[in-house]
């Protein structure tokens, strides 16, 4: 059964069997306004959380979206190279930027669910 | 969020209603972008009619018998020549002929102009040409106007439904349609389109009948930006500064031949020498390969990976399909279609030198 978790910089996570599909909300989105290019990471690559995964571009500014836990990438989403504003239509499902294995699944603990989140964003 | 010492637009409570994002620019508080978002913003002033709030800008009257004489000395302007309710681009230059600022002037009578400057600069210029002033006799008066744009193909019919005849003006012209009004055909996108300076309560009641017509979109900065951008037009303090003269900035077309050859104008000798040295470096449009946008700032390098020069604007074009930006490169490396690359996060992406615009103007001149 897969977990959703929230991070103050208006990530999610959804975690199953140890692995994490990993977006920005849809609220990240509305803010950075129409994106025209994701700089995806390279599957193999350890982060450690705080690094930068991705780079999202907007028409008018680049913005850092940081790794929130440590682990390594899984997979990117291909699929926002040739449409990356999947990432405006649809922030939480098909708009998804990487996928990693979690090297510390303690971590999650200090991540907020979404009735946290949506407090945070209020 | 914006810090509590910017200045506020006039019409900042509609804005508000329409839902503006605001930002922090030159010292305003500016709407950024409405619900609709700047890429449909964009394309929705290339194809009907989009509404700017413009009025961080500032006119300034220019009256009075030496009316023309201050102007020629203060830009690279022969302003005697201008014929009634013509404009023209041109600059104030510092003694190095440097750009202290880009200016659209408009001759409203025999000795009357209209003097259109940025927000950022505004302060500074109504000192230096009140300082330039004391010796000629002329009055400088800055007008209070709220100052709107109505930029694209339909911006002269959806005037004419808010009861505003635009018929016989052509670009590049100006007049007072009425009491306090100033309105050119001009603007900063690349479309046909008007600029309109007014008192609050006209600009209130203009605004609200244009609104009524659904082909007029408030637009926000950010498409002002991508609009300006694609256009191929400088935004000064990023592509033309006080250490960069017209000559390398690729904006000697503004400035007549006469004018180059024997105006008084502050800087002239600076300019003249620069124009017979041949300018070190000149600014050109930049298309990157591929999708990734390459931002102000970034360091270009020539295919040897010597420095080549930099991106002064940059961002992704919508109606263009592709990442526009530009820039200053080494002279020899102007010509359109030359590769260099732009460091962006430590990747080189390959930039081909593009003539400008990059989407093709299409103002009404006759």
């Amino acid at each position: 059964m897969a977990k959703t978790y929230f991070t103050s910089d208006h990530e999610w996570l959804r975690v199953e069997g140890g692995i994490a599909t990993v977006g920005i909300t849809d609220y990240a989105q509305e803010q950075l306004g129409d994106l025209v290019f994701v700089e995806l990471p390279e599957t193999g690559k350890k982060l450690t959380k705080g690094d930068t995964a991705v780079v999202v571009e907007s028409v008018k500014a680049a913005s850092d979206v940081y790794a929130p836990v440590d682990g390594e990438i899984t997979e990117a989403n291909g699929t926002l190279s040739s449409d990356p504003s999947l990432v405006n239509s649809a922030a939480t499902g098909a708009g998804w930027l990487w996928k990693m294995k979690l090297a510390d699944e303690s971590q999650l603990a200090g991540l907020m669910d979404e009735a946290a989140y949506k407090a945070h964003i209020a | 969020m914006t810090g509590d010492d910017s200045r506020h637009l006039p019409l900042e409570d509609i804005h508000t209603a329409a839902g503006a994002r605001f930002g922090a620019f030159a010292g305003w508080s500016m709407p950024l972008t409405y619900p609709a978002g700047v890429m449909k913003e964009h394309l929705h002033t290339r194809e009907h009619a989009g509404l700017f709030d413009i009025s961080h800008m500032k006119l300034f009257e220019v009256s009075g018998p030496q009316a023309v004489a201050l102007l020629d000395r203060a830009c690279p302007l022969d302003a005697g020549a201008l014929e009634i309710s013509q404009s023209k681009l041109s600059f104030f230059l510092n003694e190095a002929g440097g750009i202290l600022d880009d200016l659209i002037v408009t001759r409203l009578g025999d000795t009357r102009f209209m003097v259109v400057a940025n927000a950022g600069n505004a302060v500074a210029d109504e000192k230096h040409l009140r300082a330039l002033a004391t010796n000629f006799d002329v009055k400088i008066e800055p007008l209070d106007r709220v100052f709107l744009a109505i930029q694209g193909p339909e911006a002269w019919a959806v005037l004419s439904r808010a009861g505003i005849e635009t018929g016989s003006l052509l670009f590049m012209h100006g007049v007072e349609p009425r009491k306090d009004w100033f309105m050119s055909r001009s603007g900063y996108t690349g479309e046909d389109g008007f600029e309109i300076g007014l008192p609050e309560a006209a600009a209130r009641d203009l605004v609200a009948k244009l609104l009524e017509d659904e082909r007029v979109l408030w637009i926000g900065l950010a498409a002002r930006d991508s609009l300006r951008l694609e256009a191929g037009l400088c935004l000064h303090g990023q592509d033309i500064t006080p250490e960069t003269d017209p000559a390398a900035a690729s904006l000697m077309w503004a400035i007549p031949k006469d004018v180059r050859a024997s105006g008084g104008f502050i800087g002239a000798d600076a300019l003249r020498a620069a124009i017979e040295r041949g300018p070190a470096q000149k600014r050109v449009g930049l298309k990157p390969e591929g999708r990734q946008p390459v931002r102000a700032g970034a360091a270009l390098f020539d295919a040897d990976g010597n420095p080549a020069g930099h991106v002064t604007s940059g961002g992704f074009g919508p109606s263009a399909g592709h990442p526009v930006a530009m820039g200053y490169v080494a002279a020899s490396l102007a010509r359109p279609g030359t590769r260099v690359f732009a460091e962006v996060r430590g990747t080189k992406i390959p930039v081909d030198i593009s003539s400008l615009p990059f989407t093709p103007h299409r103002y009404r001149k006759g």
